[in-house]
């Protein structure tokens, strides 16, 4: 049987990354929350937050365990899998991922440590702050690997030196022009991605009527970051896709579907785009309404697909239904904060069944937008994988198709098992509940020295212990 | 004065590769002790002896993997590929045991099952660790400053004899960890498997250090030509003695034998960079041959500068803040 190593390494890192990334969306914004619990706590005193905070952490452990494992994997595949592309650009990525090392990933394990079995030593003030750092070196891990992706959309600040990137002005390279946009966006929305679990755990127990107060804190602290973010989100994302038709636009053709530069554009509401005749079929659509938004326009013009040849296209129907995906979760969770803002105005917010019902089955919003999000950046961005600089074919290792595929399936297998787990393992923790409460005999509650978070839990839903 | 950055990121990459294997040796070696503790109880305690640190342990392969990225990334395209297979399966072996902190609940049903992942990760990131050394020690067939070999060409005898060392090492390293921060039958157990490990751990270091100089003629070059020799013999003495007063240590003291042998990697460590320097791909890149752009070694050292000692100083905090013992009737209730 013959392999092609180049669509299995794609397969793989896709495969592999986006394992990834499920967990980041989620602990990013979740850490966070801790951290704002845990302060809380210590500002007022009220128990209520500690409790909410000790929840958190259990399902946070299990969650970053798992970004953490599959992360480790990544760092080396730019090596395994793509080893031309760390010769030619590794001049420039290479430093962006070893400062995130250095100001981040130690930072976030080390103080993880304390934040999950420092409670009993060390006092509230310094477990509080060691969330926060645990918070900002997620975020901090965002900024430079969002700089390192955002500068092989858009390269900046590099010279070619016999076909080998060679950097010339840092900053120009750390800001290069999609990063701030990128930055934002994604940092956004793995905070939305968390706020909607909340919310949906929240609801869930405010309709089953468990843990009353702490339910209903969940839900009000869920739908205020919502209804400030969701429409910022919007905005965003709006802005973010403007850049992009500034510097792709390749990329964004491929988003609206639109083949011909010489007209203005049509949104599509759904397309089947056919990339052999290089137009649309089935397509249902408002006249001028990509030209309206892209340049503000009803008869403004945009470049089409077939300004560059059929081999300098990205697969358009990937790029198109991801990013017909991401604006679909885009406007639903913008419904959902606007309802949810204004129930909460009229003080309806906790007797309207059907919106907590709806918010109760909303917790996969975020993590579906964010990996079609992803899908429309890295499968726009095709046939390069640095932007003018290497082509995806230039950039693999030489490695048979044969090894690939093994290691693919042993990927599958593994990160399957393990994932199912993590859901098991996750779900257990949220049907258990709060613990260590006023029912709770005093110091039973809390791990008393270093153990692992879920184990306690463990014990506790599997009845035994 | 013209700095020699590639010699200064070589010794820093080194250190960070030293810093993890001694690190992520000892709960490596935690897993490999697995199956020898008499009862899950106990097991929960060696768990937890280690449940504060693997995170950031394992930051450390993180930081050697990148580092060899930024300040080498000719030489990580050409051995990654060299090694792919047991490259993945370190990394695959590593989830494993990875999650299984997070999923090995004690007293459920899944607790066994959890312990057997804990123990089988452990063992395979080990020997896989082993092999990616002995394969990089015996060198990889590059044309044209890439890989060119074929995909087993790591596999021969001598890979799988540094595989068995290194998880001998790292058993090693977990047995005396436990020594220090445990106590009653654990912490027993821990002193009489010290001493078989040790003895074990001597062995394979004598092999490699028999076999590597008569199979590769530079490492024979290096360590017996004529002026090497009159300062070198002071490696294998010194880790000779250090061996002795790790035995003796294991009868009562409680954190010599790990510090001793936490030294006794060092010097295996320190051995093995004597045999390889200044090649990064042996036998044909050197460090200057791979470096990376100037300007991107500068920028790298300036930052490392200045965050490597704020780094040491919070990871010692967190050890120094999860010190003392972790008790039988405390690892959970
Ligand atoms: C915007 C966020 C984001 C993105 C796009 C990525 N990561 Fe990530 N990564 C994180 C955000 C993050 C995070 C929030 O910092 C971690 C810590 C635990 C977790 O769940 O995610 C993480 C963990 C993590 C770790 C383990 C760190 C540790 O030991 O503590 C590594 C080595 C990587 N990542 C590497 C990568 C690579 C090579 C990526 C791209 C190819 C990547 N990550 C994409
Ligand atoms: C409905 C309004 C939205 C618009 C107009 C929008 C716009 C865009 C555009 C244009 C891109 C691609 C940029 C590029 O590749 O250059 C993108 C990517 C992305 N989007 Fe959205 N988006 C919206 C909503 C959302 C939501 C609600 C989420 C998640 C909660 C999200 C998450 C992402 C992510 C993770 C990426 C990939 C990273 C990046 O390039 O920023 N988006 N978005
Ligand atoms: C974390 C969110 C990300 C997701 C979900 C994601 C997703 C993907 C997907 C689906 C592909 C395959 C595209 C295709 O072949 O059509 C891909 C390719 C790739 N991405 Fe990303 N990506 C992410 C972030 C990053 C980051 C931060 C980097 C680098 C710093 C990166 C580097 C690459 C590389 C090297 C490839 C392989 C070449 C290619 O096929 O284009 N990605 N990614």
């Amino acid at each position: 049987m013959d392999f092609d190593p180049l669509l299995l390494a794609r397969l793989q890192f896709a495969f592999t990354i986006t394992f990834h990334i499920i967990f980041p969306s989620f602990t990013i914004g979740l850490s966070a929350y801790i951290a704002t619990l845990l302060i809380l706590r210590l500002r007022t005193g009220d128990a209520r937050y500690a409790r909410l905070a000790r929840f958190w952490t259990r399902i946070f452990a299990v969650s970053f365990a798992l970004g953490v494992v599959s992360g480790l994997v990544l760092s080396y595949q730019f090596g395994t899998n793509w080893s031309r592309f760390s010769v030619v650009v590794g001049n420039v990525i290479g430093p962006l991922i070893g400062y995130e090392v250095l100001t981040a990933f130690f930072l976030e394990a080390s103080f993880l440590g304390i934040l999950l079995f420092g409670g009993e030593r060390v006092s509230p003030a310094v477990h509080a702050a060691s969330a926060v750092i645990v918070a900002t070196g997620t975020a901090i891990s965002g900024f430079w690997i969002l700089s390192a992706n955002s500068w092989m959309q858009t390269p900046a600040g590099h010279a070619m030196i016999d076909g080998v990137a060679h950097p010339q002005d840092w900053l120009a390279i750390i800001l290069n022009p999609s990063f701030p946009y990128r930055f934002a966006h994604m940092m956004t929305a793995a905070y939305l991605t968390t706020a909607f679990v909340v919310l949906a755990v929240g609801a869930r127990w405010v309709l089953a009527e468990r843990h009353y107060d702490e339910a209903r804190i969940m839900v009000r602290m869920a739908v205020g970051m919502i209804a400030v973010l969701a429409p910022l989100q919007v905005i965003i994302g709006d802005q973010h896709g403007l850049n992009t038709l500034k510097y792709q636009p390749v990329k964004v053709a491929a988003m609206e579907a639109h083949w011909d530069g010489s007209k203005p554009g049509d949104f599509h509401v759904f397309a089947w785009p056919d990339e052999k005749a290089e137009t649309n079929r089935f397509a249902i659509s408002i006249p001028r309404g990509s030209s309206l938004i892209l340049t503000h326009d009803p008869d403004g013009l945009f470049p089409g697909l077939t300004s560059v040849p059929p081999q300098d296209r990205p697969p358009v129907k990937n790029v198109f239904f991801a990013f017909r995906i991401m604006l679909a979760v885009g406007g639903a969770m913008v419904l959902v904060a606007m309802t949810g803002a204004v129930l909460w105005w009229r003080g309806a917010l906790f007797t309207t069944g059907w919106f907590l019902k709806v918010a109760s089955h909303g917790w996969w919003l975020g993590f579906v937008a964010i990996v079609a999000g992803w899908t429309v950046t890295e499968s726009g961005r095709q046939p390069w994988i640095v932007s003018g600089i290497l082509r995806t074919t230039d950039a693999t290792s030489p490695v048979p198709g044969g090894s690939i595929a093994a290691t693919l399936a042993l990927f599958i297998l593994v990160y399957g098992g393990v994932f199912s787990m993590g859901i098991y393992f996750i779900n257990r923790l949220l049907a258990r509940g709060l613990v260590g409460g006023a029912s709770q005999p005093p110091g039973t509650g809390t791990p008393l020295r270093p153990q692992s978070a879920a184990r306690e839990a463990g014990r506790g839903v599997l009845g035994q212990g | 004065m013209v700095l020699d950055l590639p010699t200064i990121w070589a010794a820093l990459l080194g250190t960070a590769v030293a810093l993890y294997v001694v690190m992520d040796g000892f709960d490596l070696g935690i897993g490999l002790l697995f199956p020898f503790a008499a009862n899950e109880r106990q097991r929960d305690q060696m768990m937890a002896s280690v449940a504060p640190y693997w995170d950031g342990n394992e930051t450390w392969l993180v930081l050697g993997g990148g580092g060899l990225l930024v300040a080498f990334p000719r030489a990580y395209a050409v051995i990654m590929p060299a090694l792919y297979l047991p490259v993945i399966a370190m990394l695959l072996a590593l989830v494993l045991r990875g999650v299984a902190f997070e999923f090995r609940a004690p007293q459920a049903d899944t607790t066994a099952a959890w312990s057997i992942a804990f123990f089988a990760g452990s063992a395979l990131a080990a020997f896989c660790q082993g092999v990616i050394l002995g394969g990089y020690i015996q060198g990889i067939h590059v044309e044209n400053g890439a890989f060119a070999g074929g995909p087993f060409d790591w596999a021969t005898p001598f890979a799988a004899l540094c595989g068995l060392g290194v998880m001998a090492g790292y058993a090693l390293l977990g047995a005396t960890w436990l020594i220090m921060k445990t106590e009653g039958a654990v912490a027993d157990l821990a002193r009489r498997q010290a001493r078989v490990l040790l003895v074990v751990v001597m062995g394979f270091m004598v092999a490699v250090s028999v076999w590597t100089p008569l199979a590769f003629a530079r490492i024979e070059a290096r360590w017996f030509s004529a002026p090497n020799i009159y300062v070198l013999w002071i490696v294998p003495v010194v880790t000779a003695a250090v061996a002795v007063t790790v035995w003796r240590a294991t009868e009562r003291r409680d954190w010599v034998p790990f510090v001793g042998t936490v030294g006794l990697f060092l010097l295996g460590y320190l051995g093995l960079a004597i045999s390889t320097y200044p090649y990064v791909v042996p036998p044909v890149l050197t460090i200057w041959d791979t470096a990376a752009a100037r300007s991107s070694q500068i920028f790298m050292l300036a930052g490392t500068v200045v965050l490597l000692p704020i780094i040491l100083a919070y990871v010692a905090y967190v050890y120094w803040l999860f010190r003392g013992k972790v008790r039988e009737d405390e690892s959970y209730h």
